[in-house]
Protein backbone atom coordinates (compact mmCIF):
# COMPACT_ATOMS: atom_id res chain seq x y z
CA UNK A 1 0.00 0.00 0.00
CA UNK A 2 1.32 3.44 -0.64
CA UNK A 3 2.04 5.53 1.91
CA UNK A 4 -0.69 8.46 1.73
CA UNK A 5 -3.57 6.86 -0.90
CA UNK A 6 -5.67 4.44 1.10
CA UNK A 7 -5.54 1.48 -2.08
CA UNK A 8 -8.81 -0.44 -1.25
CA UNK A 9 -8.33 -3.95 0.05
CA UNK A 10 -10.09 -5.44 -2.97
CA UNK A 11 -7.54 -3.86 -5.32
CA UNK A 12 -4.70 -5.80 -3.99
CA UNK A 13 -6.31 -8.62 -4.46
CA UNK A 14 -6.90 -8.10 -7.64
CA UNK A 15 -3.78 -6.75 -8.31
CA UNK A 16 -2.27 -9.98 -6.81
CA UNK A 17 -3.62 -12.06 -9.60
CA UNK A 18 -2.56 -9.63 -12.35
CA UNK A 19 0.88 -11.08 -13.63
CA UNK A 20 3.87 -8.30 -14.29
CA UNK A 21 3.50 -6.59 -17.54
CA UNK A 22 0.13 -7.66 -18.04
CA UNK A 23 -2.26 -6.32 -20.82
CA UNK A 24 -5.39 -5.50 -18.81
CA UNK A 25 -8.57 -4.31 -19.48
CA UNK A 26 -10.91 -2.26 -17.05
CA UNK A 27 -14.48 -2.31 -17.49
CA UNK A 28 -16.38 0.70 -15.55
CA UNK A 29 -12.87 1.75 -14.74
CA UNK A 30 -14.10 5.25 -13.07
CA UNK A 31 -11.60 7.67 -12.30
CA UNK A 32 -9.09 5.38 -13.10
CA UNK A 33 -7.76 4.37 -9.24
CA UNK A 34 -7.30 0.55 -9.52
CA UNK A 35 -5.80 1.01 -13.27
CA UNK A 36 -3.29 3.64 -11.98
CA UNK A 37 -3.04 1.07 -9.16
CA UNK A 38 -2.30 -1.96 -11.53
CA UNK A 39 0.10 0.26 -13.83
CA UNK A 40 2.08 1.72 -11.06
CA UNK A 41 2.71 -2.27 -9.17
CA UNK A 42 1.90 -4.15 -11.72
CA UNK A 43 3.73 -2.43 -14.89
CA UNK A 44 0.29 -3.05 -16.30
CA UNK A 45 -0.46 -2.08 -19.86
CA UNK A 46 -3.89 -1.10 -19.37
CA UNK A 47 -6.97 0.44 -20.61
CA UNK A 48 -9.90 1.89 -18.98
CA UNK A 49 -13.90 2.04 -20.44
CA UNK A 50 -16.25 4.28 -19.00
CA UNK A 51 -18.85 6.22 -20.13
CA UNK A 52 -18.93 9.01 -18.03
CA UNK A 53 -17.40 12.26 -18.95
CA UNK A 54 -15.79 12.95 -15.68
CA UNK A 55 -14.09 9.35 -15.57
CA UNK A 56 -12.92 9.92 -19.02
CA UNK A 57 -11.35 13.35 -18.17
CA UNK A 58 -10.36 11.76 -14.68
CA UNK A 59 -7.91 9.07 -16.15
CA UNK A 60 -6.86 11.21 -18.79
CA UNK A 61 -5.41 13.58 -16.20
CA UNK A 62 -3.93 10.39 -14.48
CA UNK A 63 -1.87 9.77 -17.51
CA UNK A 64 -4.08 6.37 -18.41
CA UNK A 65 -6.06 5.27 -21.59
CA UNK A 66 -9.48 5.37 -21.27
CA UNK A 67 -11.93 5.04 -23.62
CA UNK A 68 -15.44 6.13 -23.58
CA UNK A 69 -18.21 3.47 -24.28
CA UNK A 70 -21.52 1.87 -23.10
CA UNK A 71 -20.38 -1.43 -21.61
CA UNK A 72 -24.01 -2.56 -21.86
CA UNK A 73 -23.29 -1.98 -26.16
CA UNK A 74 -20.85 -4.71 -25.85
CA UNK A 75 -17.07 -4.73 -26.51
CA UNK A 76 -17.28 -5.13 -30.22
CA UNK A 77 -14.55 -2.94 -30.43
CA UNK A 78 -11.82 -5.69 -28.64
CA UNK A 79 -10.49 -8.27 -30.26
CA UNK A 80 -11.45 -11.72 -29.45
CA UNK A 81 -7.92 -12.61 -27.04
CA UNK A 82 -6.76 -9.68 -26.75
CA UNK A 83 -6.29 -8.92 -22.86
CA UNK A 84 -4.84 -10.90 -20.13
CA UNK A 85 -7.27 -9.70 -17.54
CA UNK A 86 -10.45 -8.48 -18.11
CA UNK A 87 -11.58 -6.91 -14.77
CA UNK A 88 -14.91 -5.55 -13.54
CA UNK A 89 -14.98 -4.24 -10.31
CA UNK A 90 -17.53 -2.86 -8.57
CA UNK A 91 -19.36 -2.70 -11.57
CA UNK A 92 -21.50 -5.82 -12.08
CA UNK A 93 -24.23 -5.07 -9.83
CA UNK A 94 -24.94 -1.77 -12.29
CA UNK A 95 -25.15 -3.77 -15.47
CA UNK A 96 -27.99 -4.17 -17.45
CA UNK A 97 -27.06 -7.15 -19.43
CA UNK A 98 -25.15 -9.40 -17.12
CA UNK A 99 -24.97 -12.79 -18.84
CA UNK A 100 -23.37 -10.52 -22.31
CA UNK A 101 -21.03 -8.58 -20.58
CA UNK A 102 -19.51 -11.90 -18.67
CA UNK A 103 -19.59 -13.49 -21.75
CA UNK A 104 -17.96 -10.48 -23.79
CA UNK A 105 -14.97 -10.04 -20.73
CA UNK A 106 -14.14 -13.84 -21.69
CA UNK A 107 -14.17 -13.20 -25.50
CA UNK A 108 -11.56 -10.26 -25.46
CA UNK A 109 -10.08 -11.86 -22.04
CA UNK A 110 -7.86 -14.89 -21.45
CA UNK A 111 -9.18 -14.42 -18.30
CA UNK A 112 -11.48 -12.41 -16.22
CA UNK A 113 -11.26 -10.58 -12.23
CA UNK A 114 -14.81 -9.82 -11.25
CA UNK A 115 -15.68 -8.15 -7.72
CA UNK A 116 -18.64 -7.09 -6.24
CA UNK A 117 -20.57 -6.77 -3.28
CA UNK A 118 -22.32 -9.30 -1.66
CA UNK A 119 -25.56 -8.70 -1.00
CA UNK A 120 -25.95 -11.92 0.96
CA UNK A 121 -23.36 -9.78 3.83
CA UNK A 122 -25.09 -10.02 7.79
CA UNK A 123 -25.44 -7.08 7.84
CA UNK A 124 -27.47 -6.76 4.57
CA UNK A 125 -29.41 -9.84 5.90
CA UNK A 126 -29.87 -7.78 9.28
CA UNK A 127 -31.38 -4.67 7.37
CA UNK A 128 -33.44 -7.02 5.12
CA UNK A 129 -35.03 -8.60 8.01
CA UNK A 130 -35.62 -5.47 9.91
CA UNK A 131 -37.59 -4.52 7.16
CA UNK A 132 -35.52 -2.57 4.97
CA UNK A 133 -32.93 -2.56 1.54
CA UNK A 134 -30.14 -2.83 2.96
CA UNK A 135 -27.85 0.06 3.01
CA UNK A 136 -23.77 -0.37 3.61
CA UNK A 137 -20.37 1.38 3.07
CA UNK A 138 -20.20 -0.97 0.17
CA UNK A 139 -23.85 -0.41 -1.25
CA UNK A 140 -24.14 3.43 -0.08
CA UNK A 141 -27.42 4.11 -1.54
CA UNK A 142 -30.82 4.12 -0.84
CA UNK A 143 -33.27 2.35 -2.99
CA UNK A 144 -35.08 5.41 -4.51
CA UNK A 145 -31.20 6.10 -6.16
CA UNK A 146 -29.25 3.40 -6.28
CA UNK A 147 -27.53 2.94 -10.25
CA UNK A 148 -26.87 -1.23 -8.70
CA UNK A 149 -29.52 -2.95 -10.62
CA UNK A 150 -28.41 -6.24 -10.32
CA UNK A 151 -27.09 -7.13 -6.59
CA UNK A 152 -26.41 -11.13 -6.18
CA UNK A 153 -24.62 -12.86 -3.31
CA UNK A 154 -21.73 -15.19 -3.79
CA UNK A 155 -23.63 -18.41 -4.20
CA UNK A 156 -25.88 -16.52 -6.81
CA UNK A 157 -22.78 -16.15 -8.49
CA UNK A 158 -20.81 -19.53 -8.32
CA UNK A 159 -24.45 -20.48 -9.24
CA UNK A 160 -24.54 -18.37 -12.29
CA UNK A 161 -20.33 -19.29 -13.51
CA UNK A 162 -21.60 -23.37 -12.91
CA UNK A 163 -24.50 -22.68 -15.45
CA UNK A 164 -22.50 -21.23 -17.93
CA UNK A 165 -19.34 -23.21 -18.04
CA UNK A 166 -17.19 -20.76 -16.37
CA UNK A 167 -14.20 -22.18 -13.85
CA UNK A 168 -13.79 -20.41 -11.00
CA UNK A 169 -10.02 -20.49 -10.53
CA UNK A 170 -10.10 -18.00 -7.53
CA UNK A 171 -12.03 -16.36 -4.95
CA UNK A 172 -11.22 -14.06 -2.21
CA UNK A 173 -14.42 -13.00 0.17
CA UNK A 174 -13.44 -10.10 2.44
CA UNK A 175 -14.79 -7.58 5.31
CA UNK A 176 -12.96 -4.82 5.46
CA UNK A 177 -9.64 -5.67 5.18
CA UNK A 178 -9.90 -9.48 6.64
CA UNK A 179 -9.92 -11.95 4.15
CA UNK A 180 -12.83 -14.54 5.29
CA UNK A 181 -12.49 -18.25 5.38
CA UNK A 182 -15.65 -19.62 6.74
CA UNK A 183 -19.40 -18.63 6.00
CA UNK A 184 -18.27 -16.11 3.26
CA UNK A 185 -21.63 -15.95 1.66
CA UNK A 186 -22.76 -14.54 5.56
CA UNK A 187 -19.11 -12.74 6.61
CA UNK A 188 -18.01 -10.91 4.04
CA UNK A 189 -19.09 -7.73 1.98
CA UNK A 190 -17.10 -7.94 -1.24
CA UNK A 191 -15.81 -11.03 -3.27
CA UNK A 192 -13.68 -11.31 -6.05
CA UNK A 193 -13.29 -13.62 -8.66
CA UNK A 194 -10.65 -14.89 -11.50
CA UNK A 195 -12.74 -16.73 -13.82
CA UNK A 196 -11.89 -18.30 -17.30
CA UNK A 197 -13.45 -20.07 -20.61
CA UNK A 198 -14.24 -23.87 -19.25
CA UNK B 1 -5.62 43.42 -29.47
CA UNK B 2 -5.03 42.74 -25.98
CA UNK B 3 -7.98 39.99 -25.50
CA UNK B 4 -7.10 37.36 -22.33
CA UNK B 5 -5.43 34.95 -23.33
CA UNK B 6 -4.75 35.83 -26.98
CA UNK B 7 -1.55 35.41 -28.49
CA UNK B 8 -2.07 38.96 -29.81
CA UNK B 9 -0.83 39.96 -32.91
CA UNK B 10 1.04 37.94 -35.13
CA UNK B 11 3.05 37.63 -38.37
CA UNK B 12 3.37 34.95 -41.11
CA UNK B 13 6.33 33.66 -42.05
CA UNK B 14 7.43 31.70 -45.98
CA UNK B 15 9.62 29.32 -46.22
CA UNK B 16 11.14 28.29 -49.64
CA UNK B 17 11.74 25.32 -50.63
CA UNK B 18 13.92 24.85 -53.58
CA UNK B 19 14.89 20.94 -53.58
CA UNK B 20 12.04 19.44 -56.21
CA UNK B 21 8.81 17.58 -54.50
CA UNK B 22 7.73 14.32 -56.42
CA UNK B 23 4.06 13.92 -55.23
CA UNK B 24 1.94 11.22 -54.74
CA UNK B 25 0.13 11.88 -58.31
CA UNK B 26 3.70 11.65 -59.83
CA UNK B 27 3.74 14.86 -61.04
CA UNK B 28 7.15 17.31 -59.29
CA UNK B 29 7.63 20.28 -58.06
CA UNK B 30 10.49 22.02 -59.10
CA UNK B 31 10.22 24.91 -55.77
CA UNK B 32 7.46 25.55 -53.22
CA UNK B 33 6.57 28.01 -50.58
CA UNK B 34 4.73 27.39 -47.16
CA UNK B 35 3.30 30.13 -45.38
CA UNK B 36 3.04 29.43 -41.71
CA UNK B 37 2.92 31.07 -38.06
CA UNK B 38 4.45 30.09 -34.51
CA UNK B 39 3.49 30.94 -31.33
CA UNK B 40 5.15 30.43 -28.28
CA UNK B 41 9.19 29.42 -27.62
CA UNK B 42 10.67 26.72 -28.59
CA UNK B 43 12.78 25.00 -25.85
CA UNK B 44 16.60 24.55 -25.68
CA UNK B 45 16.43 20.71 -26.94
CA UNK B 46 13.80 21.61 -29.35
CA UNK B 47 11.10 19.37 -28.09
CA UNK B 48 8.18 21.13 -27.15
CA UNK B 49 6.72 21.60 -30.71
CA UNK B 50 3.37 21.13 -31.59
CA UNK B 51 2.35 20.70 -35.19
CA UNK B 52 -1.30 22.13 -35.85
CA UNK B 53 -3.07 20.39 -39.19
CA UNK B 54 -6.14 22.25 -40.60
CA UNK B 55 -8.99 21.00 -42.55
CA UNK B 56 -11.09 22.12 -45.69
CA UNK B 57 -11.07 25.67 -45.77
CA UNK B 58 -8.51 26.41 -42.53
CA UNK B 59 -4.76 27.88 -42.73
CA UNK B 60 -1.77 28.91 -41.38
CA UNK B 61 -3.59 31.46 -39.20
CA UNK B 62 -5.02 29.64 -36.29
CA UNK B 63 -4.55 32.17 -33.32
CA UNK B 64 -3.80 35.51 -32.42
CA UNK B 65 -4.02 38.23 -34.66
CA UNK B 66 -2.94 39.69 -37.87
CA UNK B 67 -3.34 43.49 -36.93
CA UNK B 68 -4.44 45.24 -33.41
CA UNK B 69 -8.28 45.87 -34.90
CA UNK B 70 -8.64 42.42 -36.38
CA UNK B 71 -12.15 41.60 -35.44
CA UNK B 72 -11.53 37.87 -35.78
CA UNK B 73 -8.99 35.88 -34.35
CA UNK B 74 -7.04 32.61 -35.70
CA UNK B 75 -9.66 29.82 -37.01
CA UNK B 76 -8.51 27.60 -33.44
CA UNK B 77 -8.29 30.94 -30.85
CA UNK B 78 -10.40 28.99 -28.71
CA UNK B 79 -7.88 25.70 -28.59
CA UNK B 80 -4.45 27.80 -28.77
CA UNK B 81 -2.45 30.58 -26.99
CA UNK B 82 -1.27 31.66 -23.39
CA UNK B 83 -3.19 29.40 -20.72
CA UNK B 84 -5.59 27.66 -23.19
CA UNK B 85 -5.48 23.68 -23.95
CA UNK B 86 -2.83 24.10 -25.91
CA UNK B 87 -0.89 26.73 -23.86
CA UNK B 88 1.90 28.63 -25.69
CA UNK B 89 3.25 29.45 -22.53
CA UNK B 90 4.67 25.53 -22.22
CA UNK B 91 4.45 24.70 -26.34
CA UNK B 92 5.89 25.91 -29.42
CA UNK B 93 2.82 26.04 -31.97
CA UNK B 94 3.37 25.91 -35.33
CA UNK B 95 0.23 26.21 -38.12
CA UNK B 96 0.84 26.18 -41.85
CA UNK B 97 -0.81 26.83 -44.55
CA UNK B 98 -1.19 23.32 -46.69
CA UNK B 99 0.35 22.84 -50.11
CA UNK B 100 -2.06 23.95 -52.55
CA UNK B 101 -3.75 26.16 -50.35
CA UNK B 102 -4.85 30.06 -51.34
CA UNK B 103 -3.65 31.91 -47.84
CA UNK B 104 -0.07 32.43 -49.14
CA UNK B 105 1.79 28.91 -50.08
CA UNK B 106 2.20 27.82 -53.46
CA UNK B 107 -0.96 26.47 -54.43
CA UNK B 108 -3.13 27.18 -57.90
CA UNK B 109 -3.59 30.60 -57.08
CA UNK B 110 0.46 31.55 -57.02
CA UNK B 111 2.10 32.95 -59.94
CA UNK B 112 4.19 29.87 -61.87
CA UNK B 113 7.29 31.66 -62.50
CA UNK B 114 7.80 29.62 -65.70
CA UNK B 115 4.82 31.16 -67.64
CA UNK B 116 4.41 34.00 -65.66
CA UNK B 117 0.96 33.29 -64.67
CA UNK B 118 -1.49 31.38 -62.24
CA UNK B 119 -0.66 27.98 -62.13
CA UNK B 120 -4.57 27.43 -62.67
CA UNK B 121 -5.57 24.19 -63.38
CA UNK B 122 -1.68 23.36 -64.01
CA UNK B 123 -1.29 22.61 -60.67
CA UNK B 124 -0.84 19.27 -59.49
CA UNK B 125 -3.69 17.47 -57.55
CA UNK B 126 -1.97 17.09 -53.82
CA UNK B 127 -2.37 14.13 -50.96
CA UNK B 128 -2.55 13.86 -47.33
CA UNK B 129 0.63 11.86 -47.86
CA UNK B 130 2.08 14.96 -49.63
CA UNK B 131 1.49 17.54 -46.95
CA UNK B 132 2.52 15.29 -44.26
CA UNK B 133 6.22 15.43 -46.52
CA UNK B 134 5.82 19.22 -47.28
CA UNK B 135 5.14 19.74 -42.97
CA UNK B 136 8.12 17.37 -42.62
CA UNK B 137 10.46 19.38 -44.76
CA UNK B 138 9.47 22.61 -42.83
CA UNK B 139 9.95 20.90 -39.24
CA UNK B 140 13.92 20.11 -40.35
CA UNK B 141 13.86 23.71 -41.66
CA UNK B 142 13.06 25.02 -38.47
CA UNK B 143 14.68 22.26 -36.37
CA UNK B 144 12.20 20.00 -34.79
CA UNK B 145 13.30 16.49 -35.12
CA UNK B 146 10.36 15.13 -33.19
CA UNK B 147 6.75 16.84 -31.91
CA UNK B 148 5.70 17.36 -28.89
CA UNK B 149 2.08 16.51 -30.70
CA UNK B 150 0.56 16.88 -33.78
CA UNK B 151 -3.12 17.89 -33.95
CA UNK B 152 -5.65 17.93 -36.37
CA UNK B 153 -9.63 18.19 -36.39
CA UNK B 154 -11.55 16.82 -39.80
CA UNK B 155 -9.19 16.60 -42.75
CA UNK B 156 -6.58 17.62 -39.63
CA UNK B 157 -6.85 14.75 -38.06
CA UNK B 158 -6.34 12.55 -40.95
CA UNK B 159 -3.04 14.53 -41.79
CA UNK B 160 -2.41 13.49 -38.00
CA UNK B 161 -2.83 9.88 -38.48
CA UNK B 162 -0.78 9.94 -41.91
CA UNK B 163 1.89 11.46 -40.00
CA UNK B 164 1.96 8.57 -37.42
CA UNK B 165 1.91 6.42 -40.12
CA UNK B 166 4.48 7.66 -42.06
CA UNK B 167 6.70 9.39 -39.29
CA UNK B 168 6.20 7.43 -36.69
CA UNK B 169 9.41 8.62 -34.46
CA UNK B 170 8.96 12.50 -35.69
CA UNK B 171 5.92 12.66 -32.99
CA UNK B 172 5.33 11.70 -29.23
CA UNK B 173 1.70 12.20 -29.22
CA UNK B 174 -1.36 12.65 -32.38
CA UNK B 175 -4.40 14.03 -31.38
CA UNK B 176 -7.13 12.87 -33.97
CA UNK B 177 -10.36 15.08 -33.98
CA UNK B 178 -13.36 14.59 -35.78
CA UNK B 179 -11.63 12.57 -37.80
CA UNK B 180 -11.71 8.99 -40.12
CA UNK B 181 -9.74 6.43 -41.43
CA UNK B 182 -11.04 7.09 -44.95
CA UNK B 183 -13.81 9.19 -46.53
CA UNK B 184 -17.48 6.82 -47.03
CA UNK B 185 -19.60 7.09 -50.14
CA UNK B 186 -21.96 9.38 -48.66
CA UNK B 187 -19.19 11.73 -47.84
CA UNK B 188 -16.92 11.39 -51.22
CA UNK B 189 -20.65 12.12 -53.15
CA UNK B 190 -20.82 15.24 -51.12
CA UNK B 191 -17.38 16.34 -51.90
CA UNK B 192 -18.24 15.66 -55.63
CA UNK B 193 -21.99 17.62 -55.79
CA UNK B 194 -19.71 20.66 -54.55
CA UNK B 195 -17.19 20.07 -57.22
CA UNK B 196 -19.48 19.93 -60.18
CA UNK B 197 -20.62 23.29 -58.71
CA UNK B 198 -17.97 24.37 -59.20
CA UNK B 199 -16.51 22.51 -62.28
CA UNK B 200 -19.55 23.57 -64.44
CA UNK B 201 -19.53 27.21 -63.48
CA UNK B 202 -19.18 29.24 -66.66
CA UNK B 203 -17.20 31.30 -64.89
CA UNK B 204 -14.35 28.58 -63.58
CA UNK B 205 -12.76 28.38 -67.24
CA UNK B 206 -11.79 24.84 -66.92
CA UNK B 207 -9.44 26.14 -63.76
CA UNK B 208 -7.89 29.05 -65.65
CA UNK B 209 -10.42 31.82 -64.72
CA UNK B 210 -7.71 34.08 -63.24
CA UNK B 211 -6.89 35.37 -66.59
CA UNK B 212 -10.49 36.08 -67.52
CA UNK B 213 -11.22 38.59 -64.74
CA UNK B 214 -13.73 36.72 -62.92
CA UNK B 215 -14.26 33.80 -60.11
CA UNK B 216 -16.71 30.81 -59.76
CA UNK B 217 -18.40 32.64 -57.57
CA UNK B 218 -21.60 30.61 -57.99
CA UNK B 219 -20.13 27.55 -58.05
CA UNK B 220 -18.22 28.40 -54.73
CA UNK B 221 -21.22 29.56 -53.08
CA UNK B 222 -23.04 26.38 -53.45
CA UNK B 223 -20.36 23.99 -52.59
CA UNK B 224 -19.81 25.93 -49.69
CA UNK B 225 -23.43 25.74 -48.98
CA UNK B 226 -23.76 21.84 -49.29
CA UNK B 227 -20.63 21.91 -46.99
CA UNK B 228 -22.40 23.89 -44.33
CA UNK B 229 -25.22 21.93 -44.10
CA UNK B 230 -22.95 18.43 -43.58
CA UNK B 231 -21.16 20.18 -41.11
CA UNK B 232 -23.90 21.19 -38.88
CA UNK B 233 -26.69 18.85 -37.09
CA UNK B 234 -30.40 18.96 -37.61
CA UNK B 235 -30.58 19.58 -34.06
CA UNK B 236 -28.26 22.47 -34.45
CA UNK B 237 -29.60 23.91 -37.48
CA UNK B 238 -33.33 23.24 -36.23
CA UNK B 239 -32.60 25.21 -33.12
CA UNK B 240 -30.18 27.85 -34.23
CA UNK B 241 -33.10 28.96 -37.48
CA UNK B 242 -35.89 26.77 -37.17
CA UNK B 243 -38.59 27.71 -39.80
CA UNK B 244 -38.01 31.65 -38.83
CA UNK B 245 -39.20 33.91 -41.42
CA UNK B 246 -36.92 36.82 -42.16
CA UNK B 247 -39.96 39.17 -42.80
CA UNK B 248 -42.57 36.92 -40.57
CA UNK B 249 -44.41 36.21 -43.05
CA UNK B 250 -44.34 33.97 -47.20
CA UNK B 251 -43.55 36.24 -49.44
CA UNK B 252 -44.20 33.78 -52.31
CA UNK B 253 -40.96 34.40 -54.37
CA UNK B 254 -37.48 33.29 -54.37
CA UNK B 255 -36.10 35.44 -52.31
CA UNK B 256 -34.13 34.99 -49.31
CA UNK B 257 -37.30 34.31 -46.58
CA UNK B 258 -36.23 31.43 -44.33
CA UNK B 259 -33.43 32.38 -41.95
CA UNK B 260 -31.57 29.25 -42.97
CA UNK B 261 -31.42 30.33 -46.45
CA UNK B 262 -30.07 33.88 -45.35
CA UNK B 263 -27.29 32.07 -43.31
CA UNK B 264 -26.31 29.24 -45.51
CA UNK B 265 -26.07 32.49 -48.32
CA UNK B 266 -24.15 34.41 -46.25
CA UNK B 267 -21.53 31.95 -45.47
CA UNK B 268 -21.58 31.13 -49.08
CA UNK B 269 -20.76 34.69 -50.18
CA UNK B 270 -18.25 35.14 -47.43
CA UNK B 271 -16.63 31.85 -48.54
CA UNK B 272 -16.77 32.70 -52.62
CA UNK B 273 -14.90 36.17 -51.76
CA UNK B 274 -11.95 34.59 -50.33
CA UNK B 275 -11.68 31.05 -51.14
CA UNK B 276 -9.41 29.64 -54.43
CA UNK B 277 -11.92 27.66 -56.47
CA UNK B 278 -8.88 25.51 -57.94
CA UNK B 279 -8.02 25.01 -53.58
CA UNK B 280 -11.04 24.01 -53.29
CA UNK B 281 -10.98 21.17 -55.19
CA UNK B 282 -7.78 19.87 -54.70
CA UNK B 283 -8.83 19.83 -50.81
CA UNK B 284 -12.00 17.98 -51.40
CA UNK B 285 -9.66 15.76 -53.66
CA UNK B 286 -7.18 15.26 -51.18
CA UNK B 287 -9.95 14.87 -48.52
CA UNK B 288 -11.76 11.81 -50.70
CA UNK B 289 -8.11 10.16 -51.78
CA UNK B 290 -7.52 10.26 -48.02
CA UNK B 291 -6.78 6.25 -47.38
CA UNK B 292 -3.89 5.56 -45.58
CA UNK B 293 -4.33 1.51 -45.90
CA UNK B 294 -4.56 2.26 -50.20
CA UNK B 295 -0.85 1.15 -50.62
CA UNK B 296 -1.07 -1.81 -48.34
CA UNK B 297 -1.31 -5.19 -49.01
CA UNK B 298 -3.27 -6.55 -46.07
CA UNK B 299 -5.63 -3.29 -47.03
CA UNK B 300 -6.86 -2.69 -42.99
CA UNK B 301 -6.32 -0.56 -40.74
CA UNK B 302 -4.72 -2.29 -37.94
CA UNK B 303 -1.78 -3.59 -40.14
CA UNK B 304 -1.46 -0.07 -41.61
CA UNK B 305 -1.01 1.33 -38.29
CA UNK B 306 1.44 -1.41 -37.23
CA UNK B 307 4.12 1.05 -37.38
CA UNK B 308 3.14 3.94 -35.60
CA UNK B 309 4.39 4.71 -32.15
CA UNK B 310 2.71 8.00 -30.84
CA UNK B 311 0.41 7.79 -28.18
CA UNK B 312 -2.79 8.79 -28.97
CA UNK B 313 -5.89 11.22 -27.88
CA UNK B 314 -8.99 10.50 -30.49
CA UNK B 315 -12.13 12.35 -30.16
CA UNK B 316 -15.72 12.37 -31.74
CA UNK B 317 -18.54 14.40 -31.07
CA UNK B 318 -22.48 12.80 -31.12
CA UNK B 319 -24.12 14.90 -33.47
CA UNK B 320 -21.45 14.64 -35.59
CA UNK B 321 -22.91 12.72 -38.95
CA UNK B 322 -20.20 13.97 -41.69
CA UNK B 323 -17.18 12.24 -39.75
CA UNK B 324 -19.16 10.00 -37.40
CA UNK B 325 -18.30 8.83 -33.80
CA UNK B 326 -18.76 5.45 -35.55
CA UNK B 327 -15.64 6.09 -37.98
CA UNK B 328 -13.55 7.52 -34.51
CA UNK B 329 -13.97 4.19 -33.40
CA UNK B 330 -12.30 2.53 -36.24
CA UNK B 331 -9.31 4.29 -35.96
CA UNK B 332 -9.25 3.55 -31.85
CA UNK B 333 -9.71 -0.27 -32.88
CA UNK B 334 -7.15 -0.33 -35.05
CA UNK B 335 -5.05 1.64 -32.40
CA UNK B 336 -6.00 -1.26 -29.95
CA UNK B 337 -5.01 -3.75 -32.13
CA UNK B 338 -1.59 -2.84 -31.91
CA UNK B 339 -1.37 -2.36 -28.37
CA UNK B 340 -0.83 1.68 -28.76
CA UNK B 341 -1.61 3.94 -25.71
CA UNK B 342 -5.17 5.28 -26.39
CA UNK B 343 -7.54 7.32 -24.79
CA UNK B 344 -11.04 8.28 -26.74
CA UNK B 345 -13.60 10.59 -25.83
CA UNK B 346 -17.27 10.82 -27.20
CA UNK B 347 -18.04 14.27 -26.47
CA UNK B 348 -21.98 15.33 -26.40
CA UNK B 349 -22.28 18.08 -28.42
CA UNK B 350 -25.04 19.92 -30.57
CA UNK B 351 -23.02 21.22 -33.54
CA UNK B 352 -22.12 18.43 -35.52
CA UNK B 353 -19.17 18.59 -37.33
CA UNK B 354 -18.79 22.29 -36.52
CA UNK B 355 -18.25 20.74 -32.90
CA UNK B 356 -14.35 20.69 -33.26
CA UNK B 357 -13.69 23.99 -33.56
CA UNK B 358 -16.44 25.18 -30.63
CA UNK B 359 -15.29 26.09 -27.37
CA UNK B 360 -17.27 23.02 -25.23
CA UNK B 361 -16.30 22.16 -21.33
CA UNK B 362 -15.67 18.86 -21.51
CA UNK B 363 -14.19 18.81 -25.49
CA UNK B 364 -11.67 21.64 -23.99
CA UNK B 365 -11.00 20.40 -20.38
CA UNK B 366 -9.76 16.70 -21.79
CA UNK B 367 -7.54 18.20 -24.62
CA UNK B 368 -5.98 20.64 -21.52
CA UNK B 369 -5.43 17.58 -19.42
CA UNK B 370 -4.02 15.60 -21.87
CA UNK B 371 -1.49 18.73 -23.28
CA UNK B 372 -0.60 19.13 -19.43
CA UNK B 373 0.66 15.21 -19.48
CA UNK B 374 2.58 16.23 -22.44
CA UNK B 375 3.96 19.50 -20.95
CA UNK B 376 5.00 17.38 -18.04
CA UNK B 377 7.04 15.14 -20.61
CA UNK B 378 8.72 17.33 -22.45
CA UNK B 379 9.47 19.74 -19.07
CA UNK B 380 10.92 16.66 -17.68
Amino acid sequence: MTNTTTVRHDFETIASWVKPGSRVLDLGCGDGTLLKYLKDSRQAHGYGVDIKDANILACVQKGLNVIQNDLDAGLSGFEADSFDFVILSQTLQAMRHIEQVVAEMLRVGKQAIVAFPNFGYWRHRVQVLQGYMPVSPRLPYQWYDTPNIHLCTVRDFEAFCAQRNIRILERVVMDGERKIGLLPNIRGSVAAYRIERA
Amino acid sequence: MSKPNSIGVVTPQTARFESPLTLKSGATLPFYELVYETYGTLNADNSNAILVCHALSGNHHVAGYHAEHDKRPGWWDNMIGPGKPIDTEHFFVIGVNNLGGCHGSTGPSSINPQTGKPFGASFPVVTVEDWVETQARLADRLGIRQFAAIVGGSLGGMQVLQWSINHPDRLRHALVIAAAPRLTAQNIAFNDVARQAILTDPDFHGGDFYAHGVVPRRGLRIARMLGHITYLSDDAMGEKFGRILRSGAYNFGYEVEFEIESYLRYQGDKFADSFDANTYLLMTKALDYFDPTHHHQHGSLSETLRAARSRFLVISFSTDWRFSPARSREIVKALLDNNLDVSYAEITAAHGHDAFLMEDPQYHYLVRAYMERVAAEVAA
